[in-house]
């Protein structure tokens, strides 16, 4: 039992969890920049004036943020096909789509905010400078806006991390998956492969920790007046 | 005397059910300064906030270089003006404001930069000349590439005025701009305004509590009291003459 | 069965079935809140050691636990504990999921109460020391009375997201909606109608209860907003 807990199973763990590293890292950047795309539209559509595009953006986004995300990668890895006969293709793309639109509608709301948050004697002040509502928008909400989501799209990124650790479930080898895989053959191995995995996401996730907090130090500057 | 560049014709302006202006009537002539004291809540400031367009009035008109600002005509029929209509006339005029609202994200020379490039599509080099230029007049020449945080409020307040300036407005409107500083910073700021009104040939209205100020840079001072101008004159002809017991009263509060 | 529509008959067939799990899920939210709220205090007065090896060590704790996947964190004590020696306890997975998802929220919850605590007034502290009362009575009487309560609304907040989260126990075995929901769909070869329950009945509870925490908030918000213009004139007078 006492080899369970030496270091050199670590140099067996570890090469079989790298082989879940590549699916990983692709589905975290492709679902987080199909969620950053996603917050961006219907962030905005939200503040439109046309009222049937705000209720069916609000529409999407409470129904998102309302269920879960397993419930939402299990519905479309599964429903999806039965109810509509499409097939989606890949579980990869279930996996980034079902992910992207969940965290899409968590950070539409951050670029809402954002953008509400700016303050009026900005919008006043483009006003007497004759800019148009899109010049405004352009030149001075967004930039601010932007400087504001910022700390937040870090936080919401180590959150699509984490979450991508749901798509072992819908059969895709990511790095849970090699560890799920190892498991299931030697169990007392499980606690160092657990570990080692979590290990894995954490240096994953380092990099988005640290531009998060000087994504908070940029926001901090940018808010005075 | 030439024609007025802006006139008011009975305009109201309600919040709700508080009906904040009552029924305005002025004329401003191009060059002149016009000083618009009262006391708080008479509705001083909303007279210019209708003229830059960031409230709309709720009757009446106002005319400026003669179109009208808040109507336009569609197919033979007054109806509302449309944001380009406004664009087309707001160029004119130029405002600052009591809380500087700069641009925080802008060096102080972008923040007189983006304007005259993006809305007036004029030549990136004119527009940086006019702009150092104008940063140099009001004193900040050595501060262009700072942000508006690491300035004092009353060189904030300085850019501000550059800012507008470079836009070359033939109205300027200064919104009560020293309310906001330290005692110490007003007098910084007040000589800029009297170096705008000795040197530049536009017309300028001042909502102000700096009452010795106004009235001296002042060709016309209107004393705004409930939402109705109560008084209105030369400077002398306000201060010495005035019969109104509220504009003595008030007087006599700033003046000792 | 049909496979390519929605079919109602399935849909109520299934409803019941799953409803069954609905005890488990919202005694699981429950369950694991409550491990958070609690273990949420030990992370605060753990990172208020006055030593900088200990605050290392807990802050990068907290942010190892926070920042890697719930998900593997459940699997860990579900598959891992038991088997490692000496220690080797092996839990019932609805103590698992309570563990697990308890000690990753207990992270979140650990950083409300430490802003919250931030947020009160130095002033406070200092009048507690110079009216001489005791550490215990300081903290119990007047900082936390005043911490706490600025924090509910966002308390609130992770109730919610805590109860989205807790579906992720069906993969260890607990017999939640969401686990009942995907055996229905296996045996009956129909997952669309179990999958939609589970949807609805997720939306039907978080989507009023956000909106009541919303309420909260404003509420909490307007009391002290109107607390801080009264500060405001005081310092005014």
């Amino acid at each position: 039992m006492k080899e369970v807990l030496t270091i050199s199973a670590i140099f067996e763990i570890a090469p079989q969890l790298w082989r879940g590293v590549q699916i990983t890292v692709s589905i975290l950047i492709a679902s987080a920049l199909f969620a950053y795309a996603m917050s961006f539209i219907a962030g905005l559509c939200r503040l439109s004036n046309n009222f049937l595009l705000r209720k069916l953006t609000g529409f999407y986004v409470e129904l998102f943020r309302g269920t879960s995300l397993i419930v939402q990668l299990f519905w479309l890895y599964y429903a999806v096909p039965m109810l509509f006969g499409i097939n989606l293709g890949s579980n990869w793309w279930i996996g980034v789509i079902a992910i992207g639109l969940n965290y899409g509608a968590y950070l539409s709301e951050v670029v809402r905010s954002s953008i509400l948050s700016v303050s009026q004697g900005q919008y006043e002040a483009a006003t007497a400078l004759n800019m148009s509502s899109f010049q405004r928008m352009r030149f001075i909400i967004f930039p601010q806006a932007v400087r504001m989501m910022l700390p937040e799209f870090g936080n919401y990124t180590i959150q699509i991390l984490k979450g991508t650790s749901l798509v072992s479930l819908i059969g895709l080898t990511d790095i849970l998956y090699y560890g799920d895989v190892m498991r299931s053959t030697s169990l007392s191995l499980s606690p160092l492969i657990y570990l080692t995995a979590l290990i894995f996401y954490f240096i994953l996730a380092l990099p988005l920790i640290f531009l998060t907090r000087k994504a908070e130090k940029i926001a901090k500057k940018g808010a005075a007046s | 005397m030439a024609e007025p560049i802006v006139t008011y014709q009975d305009v109201h302006k309600s919040f709700g059910d508080v009906e904040v202006l009552k029924g305005i009537d002025l004329d401003i002539y191009p060059a002149e300064k016009v000083a618009v004291i009262g006391p708080s809540g008479s509705g001083k400031t909303t007279i210019i906030r209708l003229l830059m367009t960031l409230e709309q009035p709720t009757a009446g008109d106002i005319i400026v270089d003669g179109r009208n600002l808040w109507k336009m005509e569609k197919n033979g029929k007054w109806v509302h003006a449309n944001e380009n209509h406004l664009r087309s006339i707001r160029g004119d005029i130029g405002m600052v404001f009591q809380h500087f609202n700069l641009f925080p994200h802008m060096t102080i020379l972008e923040n007189c930069m983006t304007a005259p490039i993006h809305v007036k599509n004029e030549e990136k080099n004119d527009v940086k000349k006019r702009s150092i230029e104008m940063l140099e007049r009001v004193g900040l020449g050595d501060k262009l590439d700072n942000y508006p945080s690491q300035l004092s409020g009353g060189q904030k307040q300085r850019v501000a005025m550059a800012r507008a300036l470079v836009m070359r407005p033939k109205i300027m409107l200064f919104d009560e701009v020293t309310s906001a500083l330290d005692p110490e910073l007003v007098g910084e700021v007040l000589n800029v305004i009297r170096d705008i009104a000795e040197n530049d040939d536009m017309a300028m209205v001042l909502v102000t509590h700096e009452m010795d100020f106004a009235l001296d840079i002042a060709d016309k001072v209107l004393f705004l009291d409930e939402g109705v101008i109560a008084e209105q004159g030369t400077a002398s002809e306000v201060i010495e003459h005035s019969e109104n017991p509220r504009v003595q009263s008030f007087l006599q509060r700033f003046r000792g | 069965m049909n496979l390519n529509y929605w079919s109602w008959d399935t849909f109520f067939d299934a409803l019941p079935v799953i409803l069954q799990g609905l005890g488990i899920t919202i005694g699981l939210t429950f369950a694991s809140y409550l491990f958070a709220l609690i273990f949420g205090f030990l992370w605060t007065f753990l990172r208020r050691i006055p030593n900088r090896f200990v605050h290392f060590i807990v802050t990068w704790t907290m942010e190892f636990i926070r920042s890697t996947p719930p998900l593997v964190q459940l699997f860990f004590i579900y598959y891992a504990l038991p088997v490692i020696p000496y220690i080797g306890i092996s839990l019932h997975p609805f103590a698992c999921a309570v563990l697990g998802l308890g000690i990753h929220f207990s992270t979140y919850i650990g950083e409300i109460y430490r802003s919250g605590i931030e947020n009160v007034d130095k002033g406070q502290w200092e009048a507690s020391t110079a009216l001489n009362i005791s550490t215990w009575d300081k903290w119990r009487k007047i900082i936390l009375p005043q911490a706490i309560p600025p924090t509910i609304p966002m308390l609130g907040n992770y109730f919610i997201i805590m109860f989205k989260e807790v579906p992720l126990a069906s993969t260890i075995g607990v017999a939640g909606i969401m686990l009942l929901a995907r055996s229905y769909g296996a045996e009956n070869w129909s997952y669309l109608e179990p999958l939609t329950i589970v949807g609805i009945i997720f939306l039907v509870l978080s989507y009023p209860s956000a909106v009541l925490i919303k309420k909260l908030e404003n509420r909490f918000n307007k009391r002290f907003h109107k607390n801080q213009i009264m500060k405001d004139k005081g310092a005014m007078q």
